[in-house]
C-alpha cells in the first residue's frame, strides 16, 4: 500500500495549526491584488504526524544502516551536532542585526575558518557557498579572475582527468571555460605525458581529486602540481575526498592553489535526503583577495581584557557575492562542534581509520571481484560489477540484490573509466563487525549472480516497492499532485 | 570521537591486509608532508563541546528576547513544534540523496509534494526540489534564460527593487557568460521609481526581465504591464517572490510570470543567521526541460504500485557533464521538508490566516509610526508587511536607541541605496504583538525628544 | 546492428541519405541502442536557417543519457520532423526511416566526402565496442 499524498488525505475545512486574532484594528486589504483560490491541503495535526512518520517509514538511512557510497563519506552525523545547531542564540539571529549583537556567530564563524585553513594549508578561506559544487564554482571562478587580473585573457582552457566528478567540467564550463580531459594511466595516476603535452599558455589550470575517484593517492601529484604551475596555471582541488587527508597531509602544502571542502562529507553534517551541504573555499596567499564575500575579519583588535570585534569583510578584489547572507551557518555550527570533539590528534584518527577500513573491505573482496587498480588505497576504492562467466548480471543488479540485505548499494556506473564500477567508502565510523557482514554479503550476491542471476536481474524483492519504471516517468513527466476538485 | 575499533580489530585488520602498521597506508603521501601536526586544540569531549559552543550562543542575542521589526529577505515567523520534530526523525535528516529510490520513497514523495505546494502557491505548472537559497535561484533564472536563447541574446533587465543580495548573486553567476549585460539596477536611480523605468530597458535583445512580488522596499505592483512588455519583445519574465505574501495576493501566474523564483525561509524555517535555507523555482509548463536541478516525477513500479522518481537526470551534471546548463548537484533537502510540513501543518486557511495577520500587523505599526514625529512612511504605493520610513536622524543611532529598549529596529536602507541616508525599511509579523508595536513607538517618540 | 547500405555515416554516429543535393539526416541503430529508451527529442534547427558542419541541430535525451546530434554537412535547413518530439520511441524503433530529423540543402558536396560508408561505419561501431 503506497502513502497518500497530503492533497489525498485533505479534507475541506480541516486545519492543522491556528493563529491567535488580530490584536490590531482592521486595515483595509488591497482588494485588486487579493488572491481568488490558495490551492493547499487542509489537513489535522495528527494527519500531518501520521504521514510524515510513514513516509520516514520507506527510507533508508545512516542511523539504519551502512551506506558505501564512494565519494560522498556517509559517517554517522553525531547528534550533539543538532542540540548544538539549535541553540536559541544561533537559532534565532538574523543575520542583518547590528555586528555586536552578533558576537557568537562570527567568533565561531572566524574560528572555523582558522581551523579548515590549518587543516587544508591554506592562507584565506570564505565560508560562503552552499555546496560542493557551489565551491567548485567559485574555485574556477577564483582562477578565472587571478589570470585576469593579470592581464592574462589568454587562458581558455581547463584540464579536467576523465575520473573527474561531474560538476568539474559543469562548473568550468559555467565560467567560460573550454574543457580538455587528461587521461588517466593504468595505474590510476594522471598521465604525466598528456599533462605535459597540454600544458600551455593557454591553459588556466587544472581540476584535480585527490585522493581520485579510484580511491587513489596521486604517485605523481607534487609532479603533476609542478607542470601546471610551471606553465602559468593553477591547481584546483576537488576536497570531496578530504576524509582519507584529515591529518595525513594538507592539500595547500602539495602545492594546490585553491580547494573546496565538504562539511557535510569530511565534517559529519548530515545529507537531509539530499542536502542542505556546505563548501567553504580555501585559497593559497595569492588567491586571499578574490575568495567572495563577505568573509569574517576582525573589525577592531582586543586586547587581554576585551575579545576582538569580528563582523564581515569583503576581499578586496573579490569575485563577489555567491549567496545571499552569510552561507550554511547552521552546517557551521555542527562542523566547528565535531572538529572541537576530535581536536588536531583526532582528525588524524579519523583518515587513518577510514583509510584501513576500505582497505580490508579490499582485501576481502579482492578475491571475487575484478579491481581493476589494485594498489592500497584510500579511504575507498573501485571494483567491477560484472563477471565474464556471469554475463546476465550487471553492476545495477548487485546493486539492487543488495537492499534485499537491507544495505544501501555503492556508488553506480562512477567513475566513468571503470567499466560497471562500484566505488565503495565505508567511512571510519564502520566497526569490524559491520564490514565483515558487508564482505559476507557482497561475497552471496556474488555466488548468487553465478547461480542464480534472476534474483539479482529482478530485485530488489523486499523493499517499498520494486524497480520503477523510470521511462514511463521522464515521458510522462508528472511533477505535481493530483489535486482533487 | 565516533570511532569505534579496539586495538584487537585494530591488529586483525592488519593482518587480514597485510601490512604491519596503519602508517605504511599512506607510503605513496609525499614524505616531506606527511603527517603534518594540526594547530588544533586537544579533543572535548561531548558535554565540553556542548559547553563551549553554548558560550558562543549566548553571546548572540537573537529574536528570541528581542522585538524583531528586522525582515529585508529573512522573516520572523513562527514555526509549529511538529516541524523540527518531524524533520529530526533521522529516517529523513540522515538520509542520502534519493538516487536508489526503493529504499527513499519518504524522500522522493515529500519532494514532491514539496514541488506541488510550491506549484500551488506560485500557479506555475512545474517546480524543482530546491536551490540554495533566494539568491541562487534568481541566478540559476538567468541562466536558464541564457541558454533558453542559445546566447543568442544578451541584455538582462533587473529591477533595482530586488534584494540587493540576489542582484549580487545573479551578477557573479553571470560573469561567466561571454557579453552578457545586466541593466536596470544603477546606482543613480531613485530608489523609489516603479516598474515603468524596466519596462523602458526592455528589448529584442533582453533575455530575462527580473522584478520582485512584494518588492525588496515592501511594495506590492501590478506587473501586468512589464510582462507584456517582455513577451512582447520575446523576452521571458521573472518574478521573484514572498511565499508568505502568496498566501494573500495573487499569484505570479496572474501577471504573466514565465519563471518564479524566491526564498522559502519565512515557511517554518527559523533565521539561522542566515542559513540553511531554501531557494524555490517554479516554472511554465513550457519550461519544464530547461529547469536546472533535480526533479521528482510520479510512476509506477513493476508490480504497479505507485512511486516517485528522481526524473530528467539527463540533464543534470553527472550525465551533461561541460554540457550541463547548470553543476548543481545538491538541493535543500532537509529544508524542502520542513517547509512542506509548515504548509501542510497551515494549509489553506492557516497561510491565509497568517498572511492576513502580517499585513494588518504592518499596517497598524505604519499607521503608528507615522504619527511620531519625525517618522512618516515614504512610498505611497500599496505594501504588504514590509514599508520604509524616513527619519530625521541617522538610522544608526535610532536603532542602537531601541536596542537598549531590546527591540531589533529595521535596516538602515543608507547601507544599499546611496539616495536613502536616513531611511529604515521595517518589516512586522504574526509574530509582533500590538504591545510591541505599541512600546516600539513610545520609544520611537523618546528619541526625537532627545 | 543494422546499418543499411544505402547511407552515409558520421563518427559520431549520424546518417545521411542523399538525394540530389539534400541530405537527410538522422542517429543510426548502433547510437539508439547505446542510449536506450529515448524519452525526449528537441529539435533546435530551425527551417530556413543555415546550419554549420559539426553545430548541434538536435539534442536527444533518454533516461541514463543526452547526447547531441551535430550537422554532418552545412547547409540550409529544409525541413524538419515536427512529430518526432510527440513520438520519441521512433528512434529506437526506427531510427532509418520514421526517425528521421532534419533535411539539409547541402552547401558544399565535398563535406559528404569525410563520412564513412556503411562497411567503413560498421567495422567501426565494431571496433569501439572492445
Amino acid at each position: 500500500m503506497s502513502e497518500p499524498t497530503l492533497f489525498e488525505l485533505s479534507s475541506p475545512g480541516r486545519s492543522g495549526v491556528r493563529f491567535p486574532a488580530a490584536d490590531v484594528p482592521f486595515s483595509e486589504l488591497p482588494g485588486e491584488f487579493l488572491r481568488e483560490n490558495l490551492p493547499l491541503p487542509e489537513l489535522s495535526e495528527l494527519d500531518v504526524v501520521r504521514h510524515f512518520t510513514h513516509l520516514s517509514t520507506l527510507n533508508y538511512s545512516i542511523d539504519s544502516g551502512l551506506y558505501p557510497l564512494g565519494s560522498c563519506t556517509m559517517k554517522y552525523n553525531p547528534k550533539i551536532n543538532e542540540v548544538a545547531a539549535r541553540l536559541p542564540g544561533f537559532a534565532f539571529s538574523h543575520p542583518y542585526q547590528p555586528v555586536e549583537t552578533l558576537q557568537g556567530s562570527f567568533a565561531l564563524m572566524f574560528q572555523l575558518q582558522d581551523w579548515l585553513k590549518e587543516i587544508g594549508g591554506f592562507s584565506g578561506i570564505s565560508l560562503q557557498p552552499a555546496a560542493g559544487a557551489q565551491g567548485e564554482l567559485v574555485g574556477v571562478m577564483i582562477i578565472r579572475a587571478y589570470h585576469h587580473s593579470r592581464g592574462d585573457f589568454n587562458r581558455r582552457r581547463m584540464l579536467i582527468p576523465d575520473s573527474a566528478h561531474g560538476t568539474n567540467p559543469a562548473s568550468s564550463a559555467m565560467s567560460g571555460f573550454e574543457v580538455v580531459p587528461v587521461p588517466t594511466d593504468a595505474l590510476g595516476n594522471v598521465d604525466l605525458t598528456a599533462l605535459k603535452a597540454l600544458c600551455s599558455d593557454q591553459m588556466a589550470g587544472l581540476m584535480l581529486t585527490n585522493p581520485n575517484t579510484l580511491g587513489l593517492f596521486d604517485q605523481n601529484v607534487l609532479e603533476v602540481v609542478r607542470l601546471v604551475h610551471d606553465c602559468g596555471g593553477l591547481v584546483y582541488g576537488d576536497g570531496a575526498n578530504m576524509n582519507a587527508l584529515l591529518g595525513i597531509c594538507r592539500p595547500g602544502d602539495l602545492g594546490i592553489d585553491v580547494m573546496h571542502f565538504n562539511l557535510h562529507k569530511t565534517f559529519s553534517t548530515p545529507h537531509g535526503g539530499g542536502g542542505p551541504g556546505s563548501g567553504p573555499v580555501g585559497v593559497a596567499a595569492h588567491l586571499v583577495d578574490f575568495l567572495p564575500g563577505p568573509i569574517v575579519g576582525i573589525l577592531e583588535e582586543g586586547d587581554d581584557e576585551t575579545p576582538p570585534l569580528y563582523g564581515p569583510v569583503m576581499p578586496k578584489q573579490s569575485i563577489g557575492r555567491i549567496k545571499s547572507f552569510y552561507g550554511q551557518f547552521g552546517m557551521m555550527v555542527r562542523a566547528y562542534t565535531y572538529i572541537n570533539m576530535y581536536g588536531g590528534e583526532g582528525l588524524r584518527k579519523i583518515a587513518e581509520y577510514a583509510v584501513l577500513n576500505a582497505n580490508y573491505l579490499l582485501a576481502r573482496l579482492r578475491g571475487k571481484y575484478t579491481v581493476p587498480y589494485d594498489r592500497v588505497c584510500m579511504h575507498e576504492f573501485v571494483m567491477e560489477g560484472v563477471w565474464s562467466d556471469a554475463p546476465e548480471v550487471h553492476a545495477l543488479d548487485i546493486s539492487k540484490r543488495l537492499m534485499d540485505y537491507k544495505f544501501h548499494p555503492p556508488t553506480n556506473y562512477f567513475p566513468l573509466i571503470v567499466h560497471e564500477a562500484l566505488m565503495i567508502e565505508p567511512t571510519e565510523t564502520e566497526s569490524k563487525q559491520t564490514l565483515d557482514h558487508f564482505a559476507d554479503t557482497m561475497i552471496k550476491i556474488a555466488e548468487e549472480a553465478h547461480t542464480q542471476p534472476s534474483l539479482l536481474r529482478q530485485a530488489p524483492h523486499n523493499t517499498p516497492v520494486g524497480r520503477l519504471d523510470e521511462v514511463k516517468a521522464a515521458k510522462e513527466l508528472v511533477l505535481c499532485c493530483w489535486i482533487p476538485d | 570521537m565516533f570511532i569505534p575499533h579496539t586495538d584487537a580489530e585494530r591488529k586483525e585488520m592488519l593482518q587480514t591486509i597485510g601490512i604491519e602498521r596503519i602508517e605504511d597506508l599512506f607510503a605513496d603521501v609525499p614524505a616531506a608532508f606527511r603527517f603534518p601536526e594540526l594547530n588544533i586544540p586537544p579533543a572535548l569531549t561531548e558535554m565540553e563541546a556542548l559547553q563551549d559552543v553554548q558560550g558562543l550562543a549566548d553571546a548572540n542575542e537573537s529574536a528570541r528576547e528581542l522585538a524583531c521589526f528586522l525582515g529585508a529577505g529573512a522573516y520572523n515567523h513562527y514555526s509549529p513544534a511538529a516541524v523540527d520534530f518531524l524533520i529530526s526523525r533521522s529516517e529523513f535528516s540522515t538520509a542520502y540523496t534519493p538516487y536508489q529510490p526503493e529504499v527513499s520513497q519518504g524522500t522522493l514523495q515529500a519532494i514532491f509534494e514539496f514541488q506541488s505546494l510550491i506549484c500551488g502557491l506560485t500557479g506555475m505548472d512545474a517546480s524543482n526540489a530546491s536551490h540554495y537559497d533566494g539568491a541562487t535561484a534568481t541566478a540559476e533564472a538567468g541562466i536558464l534564460a541564457y541558454h533558453y536563447f542559445r546566447e543568442k541574446r544578451s541584455k538582462f533587465v533587473l529591477s533595482h527593487a530586488v534584494h540587493p543580495d540576489y542582484r549580487g548573486v545573479l551578477k557573479t553567476y553571470m560573469c561567466g557568460y561571454e557579453g552578457v549585460e545586466v541593466v536596470g539596477d544603477e546606482a543613480e536611480l531613485d530608489p523609489f521609481s516603479g516598474p515603468e523605468h524596466i519596462t523602458s530597458l526592455i528589448d529584442k535583445n533582453t533575455a530575462l526581465v527580473v522584478v520582485q512580488y512584494p518588492d525588496f522596499l515592501g511594495r506590492i505592483y501590478d506587473y501586468t504591464p512589464v510582462a507584456k512588455a517582455a513577451h512582447d519583445n520575446g523576452a521571458l519574465f521573472c518574478m521573484v517572490v514572498n511565499p508568505t505574501a502568496l498566501g494573500l495576493l495573487k499569484p505570479p501566474s496572474e501577471f504573466g510570470a514565465d519563471i518564479v523564483v524566491g526564498e522559502g525561509q519565512p515557511l517554518g524555517i527559523p533565521l539561522s543567521f542566515g542559513g540553511p535555507y531554501l531557494g524555490f523555482f517554479a516554472t511554465r509548463k513550457e519550461f519544464v526541460r530547461k529547469i536546472a536541478g533535480r526533479l521528482v516525477g510520479e510512476t509506477v513500479d513493476s508490480q504497479g504500485r505507485r512511486g516517485y522518481v528522481l526524473t530528467l537526470t539527463a540533464r543534470e551534471q553527472h550525465i551533461r557533464r561541460d554540457k550541463a546548463t547548470s553543476n548543481i548537484c545538491t538541493n535543500q533537502g532537509l529544508i524542502a521538508l520542513a517547509a512542506t510540513i509548515y504548509l501542510s501543518l497551515l494549509g489553506k486557511q492557516g497561510l491565509r490566516q497568517v498572511a492576513e495577520l502580517c499585513y494588518q500587523k504592518a499596517h497598524y505599526a505604519a499607521d503608528q509610526i507615522s504619527q511620531v514625529p519625525g517618522f512618516k512612511v515614504c512610498s505611497s504605493a500599496p505594501f504588504f508587511h514590509e514599508f520604509v520610513i524616513c527619519c530625521d536622524q541617522p538610522v544608526a543611532e535610532i536603532n542602537e536607541h531601541l536596542l537598549e529598549h531590546n527591540i531589533l529596529g529595521g535596516l538602515d536602507l543608507g547601507a544599499i541605496y546611496p539616495s536613502l541616508k536616513n531611511h529604515l525599511l521595517m518589516a512586522v509579523t504574526e509574530m509582533n504583538s500590538r504591545e510591541q508595536i505599541d512600546t516600539l513607538c513610545e520609544v520611537l517618540k523618546e528619541i526625537t525628544h532627545v | 546492428m543494422n546499418v543499411p547500405t544505402n547511407l552515409k555515416y558520421a563518427k559520431t554516429d549520424e546518417w545521411v541519405k542523399l538525394e540530389g543535393n539534400v541530405a537527410t539526416i538522422g542517429v543510426s541503430d548502433y547510437a539508439q541502442s547505446q542510449l536506450s529508451d529515448v524519452v525526449y527529442v528537441e529539435i533546435s534547427a530551425v527551417v530556413g536557417e543555415h546550419v554549420a558542419k559539426n553545430s548541434t541541430i538536435v539534442t536527444i535525451e533518454s533516461v541514463k543519457a543526452a547526447a547531441d546530434v551535430n550537422a554532418p554537412v552545412s547547409g540550409k535547413v529544409l525541413a524538419v520532423n515536427e512529430g518526432l518530439s510527440q513520438t520519441p520511441e521512433l528512434v529506437n524503433n526506427d531510427p532509418y526511416e520514421a526517425a528521421w530529423m532534419i533535411k539539409i540543402e547541402v552547401e558544399n558536396p565535398a563535406d559528404m566526402d569525410s563520412l564513412l560508408d556503411a562497411a567503413g561505419y560498421a567495422s567501426y561501431c565494431e571496433e569501439r565496442s572492445h
